[in-house]
This record gives C-alpha cells, sequence and structure tokens, in this order.
C-alpha cells in the first residue's frame, strides 16, 4: 500500500516535470513543432544589417512568417548575405517584394520586414530579393539630419 | 620566520588533506555508480529515493518559485515602466529564471532541503554501523544506499529547475498581467520573441544537470566520509550545506561564462 | 598450543596504527575452529578494530589475516563479499536495518544471496526468529524493539545463511542481567547446534569466562595472554590478573599519563 502512494506520486512528480518543460518550450519559448521539415530559404543583400541578429523573425504585416538563418559577409559583391527561412504554408509571397530590417518599438529588436510586390511569380527556395532596404543606422541618420540643416540654410 | 614555516606547513596540510578527500570522494563515486550493480529491487530503491528527495522537495521549490516569479514581476515593472516598456517584463522574468534563478535557486534549496537529509541519513547509518554489517552480510553499501540516492538527486534536480521555472514564471505573469495590468499578449509574445528554446532553456536544464550531480555526489560523500559520532554527523551535514552552496555559485559563474559568451 | 592445529583464522605479524597511534604491533592470533574463542581486554585496546581486520573492513598495515586458509589481506573487493558470505558478525549496537521490519531485517541477506522462493524465505526467518525466541516481533520495526530484542533479532540475521564462523561484538554491554543470560545461553547453544566457530570481543570478564573455550587476552598493543578461562583467571603475569579480577590499580595504572602529581598543583602555574 506505502509502495502504490510512492509509485504514484514519483510517477506525478516526473508529469509535472515534463509538464512543466513543454510550458517552458511551448509557451516561454515560441518553439513551434513545426520546424524546418517544411519551408524554404530566400537570400537577401544589404549594405547593412545593423543590429540584425540569427533568429530574428521574419514578418509580413506584422506576422512572423519565418526566422533569419545565416549572415554572413559576401565577398564578392561587399555586402551582407542574409539566408531567411519562410514556412512552407507562405509559398505566395511575389518576386519583387522587398525586404527591409526594421526595429520593433524604439529600444526592441530589429527583425526582417517584407513589403509584398505586386508581381505574379512567387519567391522560390534559393530565390534572392531584388529589392532591399537596409538598417537604419543612427549615426548615419544623425549625420544625414545635420547635413540637410547645413544645406538648407 | 619559524611561525611562518608553520603556517605555510599548515597550509599545505589542508591541500594535501582537501586532495585526499577529493580522490575518496572520486573513488567512491566510481565505486558506487559502475561496475556491477546490486540484485534485484534496484528499482524500487530508486523509487523510493526518488520520493524522498524528489517529491518531498516540491512544496519548498514551488513556493518559492512562485514568490520569486512574483517579485521578479514587480521589481522589473517598477524599473521597465520608467522607460516606457513594461511589456519586457515577461522577458526578463523569463530570461532571468530560466537561464539562472531557476537552476541556482533550486540547487541551493536542494542542497539545503534533501543534500542535508542525506548526509544525515548516511552519516546516522555509518555510526549506528548499519554501513559496516551491510558490507559483512555481504553486500557493498557503496551501491545500495550510495547509488540509489545519488540517481535520485541527479534525476530530481532538473525536473525540479523546471518546475521552479515554470511556477516562477506564472507567477510573474500573476502579478504582471493580471495585478500591473500589463497586456498578456505582450508579457507572452514579447517573451516568445526574446527566449531561444536551445540557447536559454537548454543550457538552463544543463546547468541544473550539472548542479544535481554536484550536490548531491557532495551530499552522499559527505554523509559517508563522515566521522560516525554525533558532532562529525552535525559537521559533515554543515560542510555539505556550504560546499553545495559555494560549489554552484562557483560552478554557475563558469557555465554561464562558457554558454552565453565571455569565455 | 596443540589446540591451534587447525585454526579457522590465524593472524601472522599483524600491526595496525590510526594515524600516529599503534594499535596492533606485530600480534600474532589463532582462532580454533568450532570453538568459542574470547578475546578480552581493557576498553580502548582495538578489539572492534580486530574484529574488522578479520572481516577485511580494515587492512592491516603489516603483516595478514588467513580466514580458512584463504588470505583476506590481498584480496579483491569483490571476492571479499563472497568470503564475507562464511562470516556472520554481531555488531555493538545490533545495527539492524532501520528502514526495515524485523521480518526483513532477517530476510535481506537470504534475498541477496540466494534465489530461494519467497515460501522458503519465510519459513527460515521463521525458524531463526524461532531460535532467538522472537517469532511474534516479525512485524515490529527496529525502533520498536528493546536494546536486548534487537540484538538478538540481529543475532538471528547473523545467522540465517548459515556463516561457518560468527562475531560477537561487545554482547553484554548495556544489557540487563536476563537479557544477558539469554544471550549468554543462545552463543553457546548456537556454537554447539550449528558447529560454528564463535568469536567473543568483551570486556565483561565473568560472562565471557563462563561460555568460552579459549581466552586472548590484549592490551598495550600485544598478546598478553591465551589460554583456558581458568589458567587465564589463575594467570600469574600481573596485567592479565589485574584485567581478570578487575583491581583498580596496578601495572596498568589508574591514572592516565601525566606529569608528576605534585608538581603539576604548585607548579609554575603555565596552566
Amino acid at each position: 500500500m506505502r509502495m502504490r502512494t510512492m509509485e504514484i506520486s514519483v510517477g506525478a512528480f516526473i508529469v509535472a516535470g515534463i509538464l512543466a518543460l513543454v510550458m517552458v518550450a511551448l509557451r516561454v519559448s515560441g518553439l513551434t513543432v513545426t520546424t524546418s521539415s517544411d519551408s524554404y530559404q530566400v537570400v537577401a543583400h544589404f549594405s547593412n544589417v545593423g543590429g540584425l541578429g540569427v533568429r530574428a523573425k521574419v514578418s509580413m504585416s506584422g506576422v512572423a512568417v519565418g526566422k533569419v538563418v545565416s549572415i554572413d559577409f559576401d565577398q564578392e559583391t561587399y555586402d551582407a548575405r542574409v539566408v531567411m527561412e519562410i514556412e512552407g504554408r507562405y509559398d505566395n509571397i511575389p518576386y519583387d517584394s522587398t525586404a527591409s530590417i526594421l526595429t520593433s518599438g524604439l529600444l526592441g529588436e530589429q527583425y526582417l520586414g517584407i513589403s509584398v510586390g505586386g508581381d505574379d511569380e512567387y519567391l522560390a527556395d534559393g530565390d534572392v530579393f531584388e529589392d532591399t532596404q537596409s538598417a537604419l543606422v543612427l549615426e548615419e541618420l544623425i549625420g544625414k539630419f545635420i547635413l540637410n540643416a547645413v544645406n538648407t540654410d | 620566520m619559524h611561525k611562518l614555516l608553520a603556517r605555510l606547513r599548515l597550509l599545505g596540510r589542508a591541500g594535501l588533506e582537501g586532495f585526499e578527500a577529493l580522490g575518496r570522494s572520486v573513488i567512491m563515486l566510481s565505486r558506487a555508480i559502475f561496475g556491477r550493480s546490486v540484485f534485484g529491487s534496484r528499482y524500487q530503491l530508486l523509487l523510493a529515493q526518488l520520493y524522498s528527495v524528489g517529491v518531498l522537495s516540491l512544496v519548498i521549490i514551488t513556493v518559492s518559485g512562485l514568490f520569486i516569479g512574483m517579485v521578479l514581476s514587480l521589481q522589473g515593472y517598477n524599473i521597465l515602466v520608467t522607460y516606457g516598456s513594461e511589456q519586457a517584463v515577461g522577458q526578463m522574468v523569463a530570461l532571468t529564471l530560466v537561464r539562472e534563478l531557476g537552476p541556482v535557486v533550486t540547487a541551493l534549496l536542494f542542497a539545503g532541503r534533501a543534500g542535508s537529509a542525506l548526509t544525515a541519513e548516511i552519516g546516522l547509518m555509518k555510526a549506528t554501523e548499519q554501513l559496516s554489517s551491510m558490507e559483512m552480510i555481504g553486500v557493498d553499501p557503496l551501491k545500495r544506499i550510495v547509488a540509489p540516492r545519488f540517481w535520485a538527486g541527479f534525476i530530481s534536480m532538473p525536473i525540479l529547475a523546471l518546475i521552479f521555472s515554470a511556477v516562477g514564471i506564472m507567477g510573474g505573469a500573476m502579478v504582471g498581467v493580471n495585478w500591473l495590468g500589463i497586456y498578456e499578449g505582450s508579457y507572452w509574445g514579447v517573451m516568445q520573441n526574446s527566449v531561444s528554446f536551445t540557447d536559454d532553456v537548454l543550457n538552463g536544464i544543463i546547468k541544473s544537470v550539472v548542479f544535481g550531480f554536484v550536490v548531491t555526489w557532495i551530499a552522499v560523500f559527505q554523509g559517508y566520509d563522515a566521522i560516525p559520532t554525533s558532532e562529525g554527523i552535525s559537521r559533515a551535514t554543515t560542510r555539505t550545506v556550504v560546499y553545495s552552496s559555494l560549489a554552484v555559485l562557483g560552478l554557475d559563474f563558469v557555465l554561464t561564462a562558457v554558454m552565453f559568451g565571455g569565455l | 598450543m596443540e589446540l591451534c592445529e587447525d585454526p579457522y583464522i590465524e593472524m601472522q605479524g599483524l600491526s595496525f596504527s590510526r594515524g600516529e597511534r599503534v594499535i596492533f604491533d606485530k600480534v600474532d592470533i589463532a582462532i580454533p575452529r568450532g570453538k568459542v574463542t574470547g578475546i578480552m581486554g581493557p576498553s580502548g585496546t582495538g578489539k572492534t578494530t580486530l574484529l574488522k581486520l578479520i572481516g577485511a573492513q580494515l587492512r592491516p598495515d603489516r603483516g595478514c589475516v588467513l580466514v580458512d586458509g584463504e588470505n583476506t589481506t590481498t584480496m579483491k573487493r569483490s571476492k571479499l563479499f563472497s568470503v564475507r558470505k562464511k562470516m556472520g558478525m554481531l555488531f555493538q549496537s545490533g545495527a539492524l536495518f532501520t528502514d526495515l521490519s524485523v521480518y526483513e531485517n532477517i530476510a535481506f541477506p537470504l534475498r541477496v544471496h540466494t534465489d530461494l522462493s519467497e515460501a522458503l524465505i519465510r519459513d527460515m526467518v521463521l525458524m531463526k526468529l524461532h531460535a532467538v525466541g522472537l517469532r511474534g516481533a516479525r512485524d515490529l520495526m527496529p525502533s520498536e524493539l528493546s536494546g536486548g530484542m534487537a540484538r538478538r533479532v540481529a543475532l538471528a540475521r547473523a545467522i540465517v545463511l548459515d556463516p561457518e564462523m560468527i562475531m560477537y561484538d561487545e554482547p553484554f554491554v548495556g544489557q540487563d542481567p536476563m537479557a544477558m543470560g539469554v544471550l549468554v545461553q543462545l552463543i553457546r547453544m548456537l556454537n554447539d547446534a550449528l558447529k560454528l566457530t564463535s568469536v567473543i570481543v568483551s570486556h565483561d570478564v565473568r560472562e565471557t569466562a563462563s561460555i568460552s573455550d579459549y581466552i586472548y587476552v590484549v592490551g598495550d598493543t600485544h598478546v598478553l595472554g591465551f589460554g583456558t578461562p581458568q589458567q587465564m583467571l589463575n594467570s600469574e603475569d600481573p596485567r592479565i590478573r589485574q584485567f581478570m579480577q578487575g583491581l583498580p590499580d596496578g601495572p596498568v595504572p589508574f591514572q592516565y599519563p601525566a606529569k608528576d602529581y605534585r608538581e603539576d598543583l604548585l607548579g609554575s602555574g603555565d596552566a
């Protein structure tokens, strides 16, 4: 009898541990069960990626559709090459869409936003964004602003 | 000059004794967990220890986790609200708990609650000659007494740490969302965007696995190595808590440096 | 000593020390087979250590211990456990496993070393419990037993595997006269009925002398004497005489070694 309650409580203990793991995985870290099994990769070149990092989200109209998988320097074109992974169900992104690096809020993280174009053809695995917009770097922005102010004088 | 040499000699002796104890503990552990194990009822022995080490620690772990999560949420809100980014409270609570406080505080509480009990139990068994008599019956007490206790602690620690973190994050949500009025969607949303399963959650679990190993090892060794008198056992119990706490905090720094950058 | 032609245990040139303190210095002891041998000596002379050396729980610094012809001092740990099956030991405190009932305590060695069926284990446990007169106490926990009962249960556990030898560590300490009488009778009876070799470590002269066939008197890192109880009681050696007859002062001084009394009291006052 004592053995039985012990077995039950140890069982419950382990179940509680697994539930906690599931909760932390799904609810806290947003781990999605549907991973790369059904997705395709697209490439975009930027002259400056700013603070964009690997695993940053890729969003369309504010909805996350994928994530950045790698960022490296392209030695032929002398710019940054960003590879992103987009979920398979979003397979109708027009070919002339624009990829831009945006910031969520004033101090928030940087992410990759896709503004939808109007082409009939859609991006497929391995395609490259033709139109990109680099990250806004605060120093450049301030520099331009001062330059403009000087010029208008 | 003479006094200085005497001091130096004392230091040397302490160092040698420390190394000797370390050696003994390594031998003890390897004898306990490697090689042929005890007869049949291994499962029942482990079960009984999982109960007394793991299940009985649940109350203190859940209650502490809940309160720590609530306090983190409250403190974080008061700081972040001045920058207008109170929606980041969820992120802060989750990262702090999953990376740091979950594994570390669980390990400290575990050392106080279960570690000291393990030391006292094994030490008392030694003092009442139960270990000797088991040896004379032909059963290795390292396998029969030490091994199941060690495994139970090793298995329980990550489970307890996960429960601690999960309860803490829910406690944080309770305070942040229901009391302070942070929008629920952004509490969880910001958290999900910034917490990574592989980098944060898994690293936290690795930490708690390491802590489980070290704390239980210290506890069973101190019990097994205790001087079998009431004073010896009380000293061993104190040493368990002190050494485990220091080891956990020190290792935490090293692990953090390795996992989250710096090294 | 023609009686020791076929000793069960032989210790040759045994030396053992704890830290700086020498406990045994080149001791030779032979325990005759099938007899009750008492090992006696003042408290603190390492009698329990001697038992632990026989059981190979401690290893001597020098010399060797032969158990039934096998050298245990150089034996591997795994082999030792099988040699220990031939020895039973009754610890001073009983050393029952506090988390198991009386029944399970006695069944423990059987479960470890045999594959007997549950029914057979039950019969054997009850037989051994009956032998020590505690068949009715099988469901009690060790914490519910009196000191004398705990020792009898431990005795039942020590003989459950039918060992060839049994060692008693201070079996008479802290027992009331009745429990002591029961134990004395049990030890003698078990030895004769099971053809055991018994070793009793004790400083209770009267009880030990009454059941032992031979007695060793140890003290001061050496064996002081060996013989029948009668020989020991009538010994001319002043150290043996002092111990066996319980004289307060003699070669073993009443005073713990100290500097001169007069000097200590009237001395320079540095204490």
